[in-house]
């Protein structure tokens, strides 16, 4: 049998013909063009947003006490200070959530009898966490198990820390799990006919394929954890929040809430970015596996 | 070894299997003797792909006993694992690893479950690569492969640890013809370098070609077995008349 196709001189050592030259002029234009108006209706909208909000009746109140620079810059120290134990609060919610979640998203996805309970527990534990409030687990965690009296006093950063975690591995749970039952049944059945037993072939296939399919959901949940770590303020823990807090108290004005505000977009900036590029890199890559 | 050079590698003894209520697999005897080649052949449903699971314990049996060189793998007491990894299998859809490359799709069982070390392993990998002629795929990623490149891995992946018997499940039945050629010819080179086999599929030149005994089933149970020549030219039995007689007027050229 003869392949139809006859192969053809690669693109680039091919000379483009004058039809493709002018299509290639032509979309240089249209492209063109289009970046202008965006730019100009962009420049035009914050524009009027802009004159809408000096010349509003109560602007120079607002300005007085949102945007005062002086106030910023008096702030901005201890509330950075505040800041750097949000993100180790962050770091170590993180790892425990990315533990945790696993050893969830696995409880629920073994098979057997024996494991019913595992199943079950899980189950339930993600039901209710997925429903309660953080701010409630918070209070409860924060202020309830300190009063069992187990433990020595412990910083409330602590506690925040295992409240966050206690939701969070909900959440992750979740996705985990979603994505390990997205992971085609054949796999595990080449991984085991490898020889692989049952938790290797969940480490080693299973796992990292499901961790892939839900990266952008997972990081989603961290972008989304970045900011509810400013809820531990709540507990009297002294972060980026509680610092701004404290500055409005005694200048009586509410700048340094802007500054922590913009402090915390900063931060999540990146891994907002971060997952918007991967996803639309992982489309792609669909898209031009669906087209093979 | 050579003290066992007369025991059959495979022995596959009144196998029965079904699943819920409907009997697939009807009282199977089989032997495979070291370097043999088994073809399975028989009309869709008749238990073949059954047969081969039940061999890799990846569906257990309602009665009966299989024996791996002399061992009962059928005893619950067995450690499945450890037997599946003396077995090397080959599906029909290619179930490559998509998230590990092509050399470690085929060094993953060495590494961990033979636990041979990273060099050794990789070396042998590079050396089965080069075998089955895609030593420059070594660090691509299956879905870059051609179906046919795929299930040429997706063999290799089976013998980088030296089974004691290889199943193949209609491995070239998900192919686009004028990639099944180069599949069935790794096939051949297999048989020629002495690997035990037993195999399904659809390709009866093939089985002629390559078969050292062919195996008619039909509806989970053996009908006729024998050398190709005989299967083939001479049946004997109606049944196996009928199925040939339809599949040479589905496609003549088989
Ligand atoms: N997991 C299962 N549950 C229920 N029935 C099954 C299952 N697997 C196979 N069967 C049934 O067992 C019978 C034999 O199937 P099997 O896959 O062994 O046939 P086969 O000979 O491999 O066919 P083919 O040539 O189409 O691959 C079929 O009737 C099928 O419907
Ligand atoms: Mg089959």
């Amino acid at each position: 049998m003869t392949n139809a196709t006859q192969p053809e001189a690669t693109l680039d050592e091919r000379q483009p013909s004058q039809v493709e030259l002018d299509r290639r002029a032509f979309r240089r234009k249209q492209n063109a063009r289009s970046l202008l108006i965006s730019i100009a209706s962009t420049i035009i909208f914050a524009v009027l947003v802009w004159l809408l909000l000096i010349n509003s009746p109560g602007w120079s109140d607002v300005q007085r006490s949102f945007f005062d620079l002086d106030t910023a810059i008096s702030s901005f120290p201890q509330i950075i200070v505040g800041l750097w134990l949000n993100i180790q609060v962050l770091f170590f919610a993180a790892i425990l959530v990315g533990i945790f979640g696993s050893l969830l998203a696995i409880a629920r996805t073994l098979r057997g009898a024996v494991f019913a309970p595992f199943r079950l527990g899980a189950a339930i534990y993600t039901d209710f966490f997925r429903g309660i409030p953080l701010l409630l687990v918070l209070y409860l965690v924060g202020f309830g198990v300190p009063a069992l009296g187990f433990t020595e006093r412990l910083p409330m950063q602590f506690w925040g820390t295992i409240a966050l975690t206690l939701t969070y591995s909900s959440y992750v749970a979740e996705v985990l799990r979603a994505g390990i039952e997205a992971v085609h049944p054949s796999q595990r059945m080449a991984a085991r006919s490898l020889g692989l037993g049952y938790s290797k072939t969940l480490r080693l296939v299973v796992l990292p394929q499901a961790v892939r399919k839900v990266t952008p959901a997972l990081m989603n949940d961290f972008v989304s954890m970045q900011k509810d770590v400013g809820l531990i303020s709540v507990l009297g823990a002294v972060d980026a929040i509680r610092a701004a807090q404290i500055e409005v108290a005694s200048v009586y004005n509410f700048t340094p809430y802007v500054v922590a505000g913009i402090l915390f977009v900063l931060l999540s900036w990146p891994m907002i970015r971060l997952t918007d590029w991967y996803t639309a890199r992982a489309q792609r890559r669909e898209q031009m596996g669906g087209q093979v | 070894m050579s003290e066992h050079t007369s025991r059959p590698v495979l022995r596959v003894t009144g196998v029965h299997k079904k699943f819920g209520d409907t009997a697939v697999l009807k009282g199977i005897d089989i032997e495979v003797a070291r370097h043999e080649v088994v073809v399975l052949i028989g009309a869709s449903g008749s238990g073949k792909s059954t047969l081969l699971k039940t061999v890799n314990l990846l569906e257990g049996v309602d009665d009966g006993q299989i024996f791996l060189q002399g061992d009962d793998i059928t005893d619950p007491r067995v450690n499945a694992d450890r037997i599946r990894a003396r077995i090397g299998v080959v599906f029909q859809h290619y179930n490559l690893f998509p998230h590990l490359s092509v050399l470690k799709n085929i060094t993953l069982a060495s590494r961990n479950v033979f636990k041979i070390d990273k060099a050794t392993a990789e070396a042998r990998g590079r050396e089965l690569l080069r075998r089955i002629g895609l030593e420059e795929k070594a660090t691509e990623y299956p879905d870059r492969l051609s179906g046919g490149q795929q299930q040429r891995v997706a063999i290799a992946r089976a013998i980088a640890t030296e089974p004691e018997l290889l199943l193949l499940d209609e491995i070239t039945s998900a192919l686009d013809p004028q990639l099944v050629g180069e599949v069935l010819d790794l096939v051949g080179e297999l048989k020629q370098s002495g690997s035990t086999i037993m195999m399904a599929t659809h390709e009866m030149s093939f089985a002629r070609r390559v078969a050292d005994r062919v195996i008619f089933l039909s509806q989970g149970r053996i009908v006729e077995a024998g050398p190709p020549e005989q299967i083939f030219d001479d049946p004997q039995q109606p049944e196996t008349k009928t199925f040939l007689s339809r599949l040479r007027a589905a496609e003549p050229g088989a």
